[in-house]
């Protein structure tokens, strides 16, 4: 099912003309009314609105956790949206990383544990190197010391850092925040969000953040707007 | 899942212990049939009818014979016991003959009298198709042996004739002729309508006591296997125009009962197994309610539906290898407790503790159905799971 596209090598993502409908009969919302955007590599990008305005929605349609009614999404030239499931879900292993508003860790898991739940998947290293690589990414993040903690003896801020760690596990070209600091303090949110702009510009890896935080998204290379879904 | 996982193990273990015990009852049945009755038993011969004259070939005495089965008419008693002996000894399988004359008389003793069956035989060939030698409960087989005048009691019998080895019986027969016989032993079959009837004695006594000079007599053959008996009855049969009945086909009643009594314990088992199933089904689809959200997580990571159907399918194996081990063990341990327990039957067979058969295919059959309970009760959960789709929960869980 995947075409390529002849997007420029900068561009990791592009989306065009997305519209998605929730509900159904007198419920049903039209979401997204032909939504168009391209990522580049190693930027990072906001889309900052009100809620309900369509932003996580999209968020999902590019991280290929949802499907669009109408519309194309191509995620490194080739095309998803209209990919079978199992290409999708091993795009999302390969080539995207996500941080959810909730930590969204799992509780029977160490922190270095639940980073490496990515790479088992991938299979692309040995059980050591896995390890290696977890404890990497959680010095990366600022918890190198805590890399035996289960996650309920982990803060707020730490938590939603291993899940930071944890989408980078399998070294993304794209990484989707949906509010990754929504439930954080102030010194937290900053932190996550250093850490994500580190990861762009340092690693060229992209960082699309939805966030309702317009102090946030002013601090971001390029920040969408959105409203009534559609970008302003 | 620890209650499915018990349910599992004594579903197991029980099937097995009562498996044990039905068919080694079964086996011990069959073992006391044949060792009284012998495997094999020609008691009539068939005699051709006019319809069969017309149809026989003396080329193809089996094809004359397969085509008059409707019209087959069977005669008490084999007619040239010798010649007849000769013809069995020709097959193979074959591994020795007794030849019976039978006949009813009545014991009376001091004390009393009763109806009873004469079996004459000649002792060696009868120790040879059957297991006589063993069930001797009181005197001496060779004293029987040794004199001609001498008779075999069945135990109840003896009882309520009150005799003893040593005592003497008078044998009354219908053309009235009256003889006394030194009772040389006692015997327990274990089977009462044999022990309170029978008479055993000596071949050419009971042809002269009996009137019967000539031919009325009965075989009982022993063959190499006994679970051939009832091809080689059919062969026989075709061959040499007498009814040969097999051991399965005269206990045909009491081996359907066995078969029906191992089928309900094992059905009434299975119901052990298959209620864990449904526990096991019900916690399964439980915990793919409530780890949506995880389940969603490792969607979002890569996982594709089939690793998360064999999430559930992994716990239900573990549940099911963990079950069936213990549940052997189990059912090893109670089966071998339980050959310890005494108990006393008479009447179809003798035994006075519990009689367990140890067979491999009955810890088989309780895997077979404790895997597919288990794997239906893992299964559909499994489906479940992998069908939801990790952007519904997501935005489900978003603030």
């Amino acid at each position: 099912m995947s075409a390529h596209h002849p997007t420029t090598p900068s561009v990791i993502l592009k989306a065009s003309n997305l519209h998605r409908y929730l509900g159904a009969a007198e419920n049903r919302v039209h979401v997204l009314k032909g939504v168009s955007l391209e990522l580049e590599k190693g930027k990072m990008y906001s889309i900052a609105g009100p809620s309900g305005c369509g932003k996580s929605t999209l968020l999902y349609l590019l991280g290929l956790l949802d499907q669009q009614d109408q519309g194309d999404i191509w995620i490194a030239d080739h095309l998803m949206s209209m990919a079978c499931d199992s290409t999708r879900t091993a795009a999302r292993n390969r080539l995207i990383g996500f941080v959810f508003q909730f930590h969204f860790l799992l509780p029977e898991f160490t922190a270095e544990e639940n980073i490496m739940l990515p790479m088992r998947k991938q299979a692309g290293l040995n059980p050591t190197d896995m390890l290696k690589r977890a404890r990497r990414l959680l010095a990366q993040v600022g918890l190198g010391d805590k890399n035996k903690r289960f996650t309920q003896q982990l803060s707020g801020g730490e938590q939603q850092r291993v899940a930071v760690a944890r989408a980078l596990a399998n070294q993304p070209a794209l990484v989707l925040a949906d509010e990754p600091s929504g439930n954080l303090d102030v010194r937290n949110s900053n932190h996550i969000f250093s850490i994500l702009q580190s990861i762009a510009h340092e690693q060229g890896q992209t960082i699309l953040l939805v966030t309702h935080n317009p102090e946030l998204a002013a601090r971001t290379d390029v920040s969408l707007k959105m409203r009534d879904g559609t970008f302003v | 899942m620890l209650m499915s996982l018990a349910g599992i193990i004594f579903g197991v273990g029980f099937f097995i212990v009562t498996q044990a015990q039905t068919s080694g009852f079964q086996a011990f049945y069959i073992q006391t049939i044949i060792g009284t009755n012998s495997a094999l038993r020609i008691e009539d011969r068939l005699q051709a009818t006019y319809e069969n004259l017309a149809t026989g070939s003396k080329d193809n005495p089996a094809a004359f014979l397969t085509q008059a089965e409707g019209f087959r008419k069977y005669v008490q008693g084999i007619e040239y016991p010798n010649k007849l002996r000769e013809a069995v000894a020709d097959f193979n399988q074959v591994t020795a003959i007794s030849e019976v004359v039978q006949g009813s008389a009545r014991a009376v003793s001091v004390h009393n009298q009763r109806s009873a069956d004469i079996h004459g035989i000649r002792l060696d060939d009868h120790l040879a198709v059957t297991d006589l030698e063993t069930k001797v409960q009181l005197g001496d087989l060779n004293k029987f042996r040794f004199n001609q005048q001498s008779v075999l009691l069945g135990s109840k019998l003896a009882q309520r004739m009150r005799v003893v080895p040593g005592d003497y019986i008078v044998l009354e027969t219908p053309a009235a002729d009256n003889r006394r016989y030194l009772v040389a032993a006692t015997f327990e079959t274990g089977i009462s309508q044999i022990d309170k009837v029978r008479i055993f004695m000596h071949l050419n006594e009971a042809r002269s006591l009996m009137h019967k000079p000539f031919g009325e007599s009965i075989f009982q053959i022993a063959i190499q296997d006994n679970d051939q008996a009832i091809h080689l009855a059919a062969h026989m049969e075709a061959v040499l125009g007498h009814n040969v009945m097999s051991w399965q086909e005269r206990e045909k009643t009491w081996l359907e009962v066995f078969k029906v009594l191992r089928i309900s314990s094992a059905i009434t088992v299975s119901s052990i197994i298959l209620i864990s199933g449904l526990g096991m089904f019900n916690t399964l689809a439980m915990i793919a309610m409530e780890k949506t959200r995880e389940i969603a997580i490792l969607r979002s990571m890569g996982y594709t539906r089939q690793d998360i159907s064999r999430i559930f399918l992994w716990q239900g194996s573990a549940v099911l290898v963990v079950g069936t081990v213990l549940g052997w063990a189990m059912g090893a341990g109670v089966t071998l407790v339980i050959t310890q327990l005494p108990i006393r039957i008479r009447g179809i067979f003798s035994t006075d503790h519990f009689i367990v058969n140890w067979d491999i295919a009955h810890y088989g059959w309780a895997t077979v159905i404790a895997l597919i309970v288990v794997m239906l009760a893992s299964y559909f959960p499994s489906k479940k799971a992998a069908q939801l789709e990790p952007g519904d929960i997501i935005r489900g869980t978003a603030g």
